[in-house]
């Protein structure tokens, strides 16, 4: 616990977005986490991201589970809508509310045990509807929230803090995204905010479900030697294979990369992101390259970052269900409720 | 780039903008949390330590400290530094128990003083706990200099100046008043002394000598007027003043002119406001008595018809900024009516009692002594001088400042040691941390505005000329000013080995003060590449050694961190710690050698 809020007061020179708002007025309450906590720190790159974008905070819907990580979504965005759901079950929650009100951005911030152990079932069908949201997986390979039990994404041969061995095999965020269709994969990490705003920037303007793995480490529970998920480690070990730049709509896009290192992604809206290319081969469309360049990578004893597999055609749910994509609440009343002949209408083409 | 030294006593001293800026550096975070605290008598005589005179320069003070104070760049207002010391003068107890006294065993070492006024008083407060004996020489029959004679009663009241003079005074210093030194050579060649000081002010008030001046008696030079207010030859004043020149001075004219029953009083500038040498809060305080300030008018002469004073005339200009610089141009004159005037352009050096044969050498330009700006002592050896009479006017703390150097210097001769081995500042760093988010000082940011003085209603004031204007802070202004104090002491101290580089300080800091970047080829580049831009020169920036993990520095623009502690709160592994930091200044004393060891 913190005892004082953070101050009010800000430096003379911060900066105003098109909607007249610093940086500071997309914070929220003072974090309650262990003080050194990578959520931390992807928390600031949210509010970074979606400051930089113009998003008024009104226009956003956050939502959660259970765990260290699902609590961070109070710490930014003060004035955007929020839902804390059960464990496990934001992604039934985020379904929902998507379908009832397209308009709303969505940004979903699990962990790696609300995610991938007691909500795997939850987040997979959420993946293949490719509902319109960003979610971040905030991984730290344990459950912080209940004192450091391994996770699911806990590798074989971690150690704990006692010094036991986890003999289990991993679930790796990015490997089971792929394989279930999703349509945008990246991986970074909380102390590397110059790759992860613009990832979580290009997630939030991606039409379906941007899924954002981020080696997050738990300072008090996963920060020592025998860690795979340590400040020292994910940065011994990391290996970033393509950098994304997110270029907004408005700004024009200037070309200064050498040919064939930089590959160019139009998203639905009209932004574009342009990924630089560390490893000049890497198609970061192709996604049977991208699940074998993750696993090549893993085999090596790299974590493989960047944004890592993005599909030029995603269809969102809405898209693929010729659903409305707007807000229920915008509608006209006679179409939102077409009455009892509609009704009767509807029903005969069952018969 | 290299690690910054902040084991060198000056970086953390600069950081604290207040202390720095004051010519005595009065740790002022520190006797600010001790008024916080209801500490009045602690808060008291740790500012007497460093500036002798808290009642007065409470009142007084030319405040270099307020426009260099880290609050005015946060939120546009300095802390009201100078009127704290007040209230810890207006109202500690009886504390003449803690102040320094004499010992009974003297140590054999006379030295004289020339003049009753701050810088020599605070020689002698100095020397005498060391066992000195001290006299003072004033010309006049009362001690005090200038503080008495020409700042007037309704900014400085005379039992605040009875009660701290009379501290030192009554140390047992020997003081002879009605006793101006008509010849210094023959008080030196006396031998009686062991070293002499001069403190004998800058009493000559400058002239204008324009057509009219002498046909009248209705024609007064600022600080002899104010003098001879104060010593009641003068109760009145024509009806029209004008008041020439836009000082300090000419502000104590202006409202004593009020007092004395003008009804009309005009200050008259050559230049605009922005060149005025008065500092802004005396403008205030005179245009809230109603009196006129007239700029771009230059004195031409002055108009005597049948031997009465009626008027100035003047040359007239109209003023524009040109790349930064005033340029004026002559649009005509004007006559401004009026009965009496005072010069306020200026104070002088006079020193006709000073023998120009007897090895104590004055620069050929403006006839001053030549004073070493460290040492304080003259080309003659054992003869020094401090305050006004040093370097030329100035204000109270510089001559507290000089008297304290000069003292340093007169007990090293004394001991027949060297000048130049001056003791030397040094610091101590204390952690606040007292758990695992509680520090021992107030560490949140209040944003309660700057406290405004009250003032006495206007037709009281002007009933006598010795109603102090200001009342001083509430209980309530109190409470709220003390916590405007950002505790800049109470320092940001970065361990690198210990940092894991997790951002979470950077990601806190309210004020964007942090940054962990890659070394820059240069200070000046790396102030570009921060969270944000360090554009303010004046304030250091800390960088690390390189980190463990990724080699990068941590930097810190020290510009405008609200020392809030949120950055070491956050911090996993204490690689910030807020330590307070306390300036141990040398005095007169702090490298006292007994004479047995210097061997006499
Ligand atoms: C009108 C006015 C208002 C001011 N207001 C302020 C203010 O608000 N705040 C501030 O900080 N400063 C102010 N000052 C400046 C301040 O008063 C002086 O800078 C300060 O007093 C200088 O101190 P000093 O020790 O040099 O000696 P002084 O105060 O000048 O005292 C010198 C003493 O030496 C005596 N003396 C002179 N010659 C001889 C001699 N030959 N033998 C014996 N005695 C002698 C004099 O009688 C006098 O008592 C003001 C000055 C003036 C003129
Ligand atoms: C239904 C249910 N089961 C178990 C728990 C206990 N629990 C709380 S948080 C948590 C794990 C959270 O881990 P993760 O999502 O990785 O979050 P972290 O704290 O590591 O960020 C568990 C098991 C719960 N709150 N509810
Ligand atoms: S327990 Fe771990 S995950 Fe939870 S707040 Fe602390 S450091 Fe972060
Ligand atoms: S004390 Fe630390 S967190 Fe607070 S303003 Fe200064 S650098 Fe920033
Ligand atoms: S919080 Fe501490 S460990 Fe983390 S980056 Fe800042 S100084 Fe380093
Ligand atoms: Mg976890």
């Amino acid at each position: 616990m913190t005892y004082i809020t953070k101050p009010t007061v800000h430096h003379p020179s911060l900066k105003k977005n098109a909607l007249g708002l610093t940086r500071r007025d997309y914070e929220g309450a003072i974090t309650t986490l262990c003080a050194g906590c990578g959520h931390d720190s992807i928390t600031a790159a949210i509010i970074h991201a979606f400051w930089e974008m113009d998003i008024a905070p009104h226009k956003v819907a956050k939502l959660s589970g259970i765990g260290c990580s699902s609590k961070t979504p109070a710490y930014f965005l003060r004035e955007a809508h929020g839902f804390n759901s059960v464990h496990g079950r934001m992604p039934a929650v985020a379904t929902g509310a998507n379908a009832a009100n397209g308009d709303l951005i969505m940004i979903g911030v699990s962990g790696d045990g609300d995610s991938l152990s007691i909500g795997l079932g939850q987040l997979c069908h959420a993946i293949r509807r490719n509902v319109n949201m960003l979610y971040v997986l905030e991984n730290n390979g344990v459950y912080g929230l209940t004192k450091g039990q391994f996770s699911a994404s806990a590798d074989p041969g971690t150690t704990s803090k006692k010094g036991e061995a986890n003999t289990m095999e991993a679930i790796d965020g990015a490997l089971l995204a792929l394989t279930l269709g999703a349509t945008f994969v990246a991986r970074s990490f909380s102390g590397d905010k110059d790759q992860l705003v613009p990832i979580i920037q290009a997630g939030i303007a991606h039409r379906g479900f941007a899924f954002v793995d981020v080696i997050s480490p738990c300072v008090t529970f996963n920060d020592h030697e025998g860690s795979t998920k340590s400040y020292a480690y994910t940065r011994e070990h990391a290996v970033e294979v393509v950098h994304a730049d997110f270029v907004p709509l408005r700004e024009p896009i200037e070309t200064t990369y050498a040919e064939g290192t930089v590959q160019r992604v139009t998203l639905h809206d009209g932004s574009v992101v342009k990924l630089r290319k560390v490893d000049k081969d890497y198609d970061a469309t192709n996604r049977d390259a991208a699940y074998a360049a993750i696993r090549d990578h893993q085999r090596k004893g790299e974590v493989m970052t960047g944004l890592l597999y993005l599909s030029p055609d995603s269809k969102d749910v809405h898209d693929q269900n010729e659903t409305v994509a707007g807000s229920l609440v915008s509608l006209p009343h006679d179409q939102l409720c077409p009455g009892n002949d509609a009704l009767q209408k509807l029903q005969q083409q069952f018969r | 780039m290299s690690r910054t030294d902040t084991s060198d006593p000056n970086y953390y001293h600069k950081v604290v903008d207040c202390q720095w800026a004051c010519p005595a550096h009065t740790n002022v975070p520190e006797y600010i949390r001790m008024i916080a605290q209801g500490r009045f008598d602690d808060a008291y005589i740790l500012n007497r330590e460093s500036n002798v005179f808290p009642g007065i320069l409470g009142r007084t003070c030319d405040r270099p400290c307020e426009p260099a104070c880290r609050r005015g760049r946060v939120d546009g207002k300095p802390v009201a530094i100078c009127r704290l010391k007040r209230v810890a003068a207006d109202h500690k107890d009886d504390i003449t128990d803690r102040i320094p006294k004499a010992p009974a065993k003297k140590n054999g070492k006379k030295v004289a003083l020339i003049g009753a006024g701050p810088s020599a008083l605070t020689v002698a407060n100095d020397l005498m706990p060391l066992g000195y004996q001290c006299t003072i020489f004033e010309k006049g029959p009362r001690p005090g200099g200038l503080m008495r004679i020409n700042i007037p009663a309704f900014r400085l009241p005379e039992p605040v100046l009875d009660e701290e003079i009379g501290y030192i005074v009554n140390m047992g210093v020997e003081m002879k008043y009605d006793a101006p030194v008509t010849s210094l050579k023959s008080l030196v060649t006396t031998n009686e002394y062991d070293a002499v000081f001069v403190g004998s002010g800058a009493p000559k008030g400058k002239e204008l000598d324009l057509p009219g001046r002498h046909d009248t008696d209705q024609i007064f030079i600022g600080i002899e007027w104010l003098e001879s207010i104060h010593f009641g030859h003068i109760h009145e004043v024509g009806k029209r003043v004008l008041i020439i020149g836009v000082g300090n001075t000419a502000m104590d004219c202006c409202r004593s002119a009020k007092r004395l029953g003008a009804t009309d009083v005009k200050v008259i500038s050559r230049k605009t406001r922005k060149y005025f040498k008065a500092s802004p809060w005396e403008l205030e305080d005179a245009e809230e008595e109603q009196v006129e300030i007239l700029e771009n008018l230059s004195p031409v002469r002055f108009i005597i018809e049948g031997g009465t004073l009626t008027g100035m005339e003047f040359d007239k200009f109209t003023s524009q900024e040109v790349d930064g610089k005033l340029v004026q141009e002559p649009a005509g004159r004007i006559t401004l009516p009026c009965d009496s005037v005072v010069l306020a352009i200026g104070q002088e050096n006079a020193f006709p009692w000073i023998e120009r044969d007897m090895g104590l050498e004055f620069d050929t330009k403006w006839d001053m002594p030549v004073v070493d700006k460290t040492t304080f002592m003259s080309t003659r050896p054992g003869v020094f001088f401090g305050g006004d009479a040093a370097f030329g006017p100035a204000n109270i703390i510089w001559a507290v400042e000089h008297g304290h150097q000069a003292a340093i210097s007169i007990d090293l001769f004394c001991h027949g040691q060297a000048l130049s081995e001056r003791p030397k500042a040094t610091m101590a760093l204390t952690s606040t941390k007292m758990g695992l988010h509680e520090w021992s000082y107030s560490n949140d940011y209040d944003p309660v505005q700057r406290q405004k003085m009250k003032h006495v209603n206007l037709p009281e004031r002007f009933s006598k000329m010795t109603v102090e204007v200001e009342e001083g802070f509430t209980a309530e202004q109190t409470k709220h000013e003390v916590e405007r104090c950002l505790n800049c002491d109470v320092q940001t101290h970065f361990t690198d080995s210990l940092c894991i580089e997790c951002d979470a300080c950077i990601d806190i800091c309210p004020v964007d003060c942090l940054t962990i970047a890659p070394a820059a080829a240069s200070e000046s580049a790396q102030r570009q590449h921060l969270m944000a831009p360090a554009e303010n020169l004046d304030q250091p920036l800390f960088e690390s050694g390189p980190l463990k993990q990724t080699g990068r520095l941590m930097v810190k623009d020290e510009n405008v961190c609200l020392h809030c502690g949120l950055c070491a709160e956050r911090c996993p592994t204490y690689a910030w710690d807020m330590r307070k930091f306390v300036l141990e200044l040398p005095y007169a004393g702090t490298a006292f050698i007994p004479l047995e060891a210097v061997g006499r």
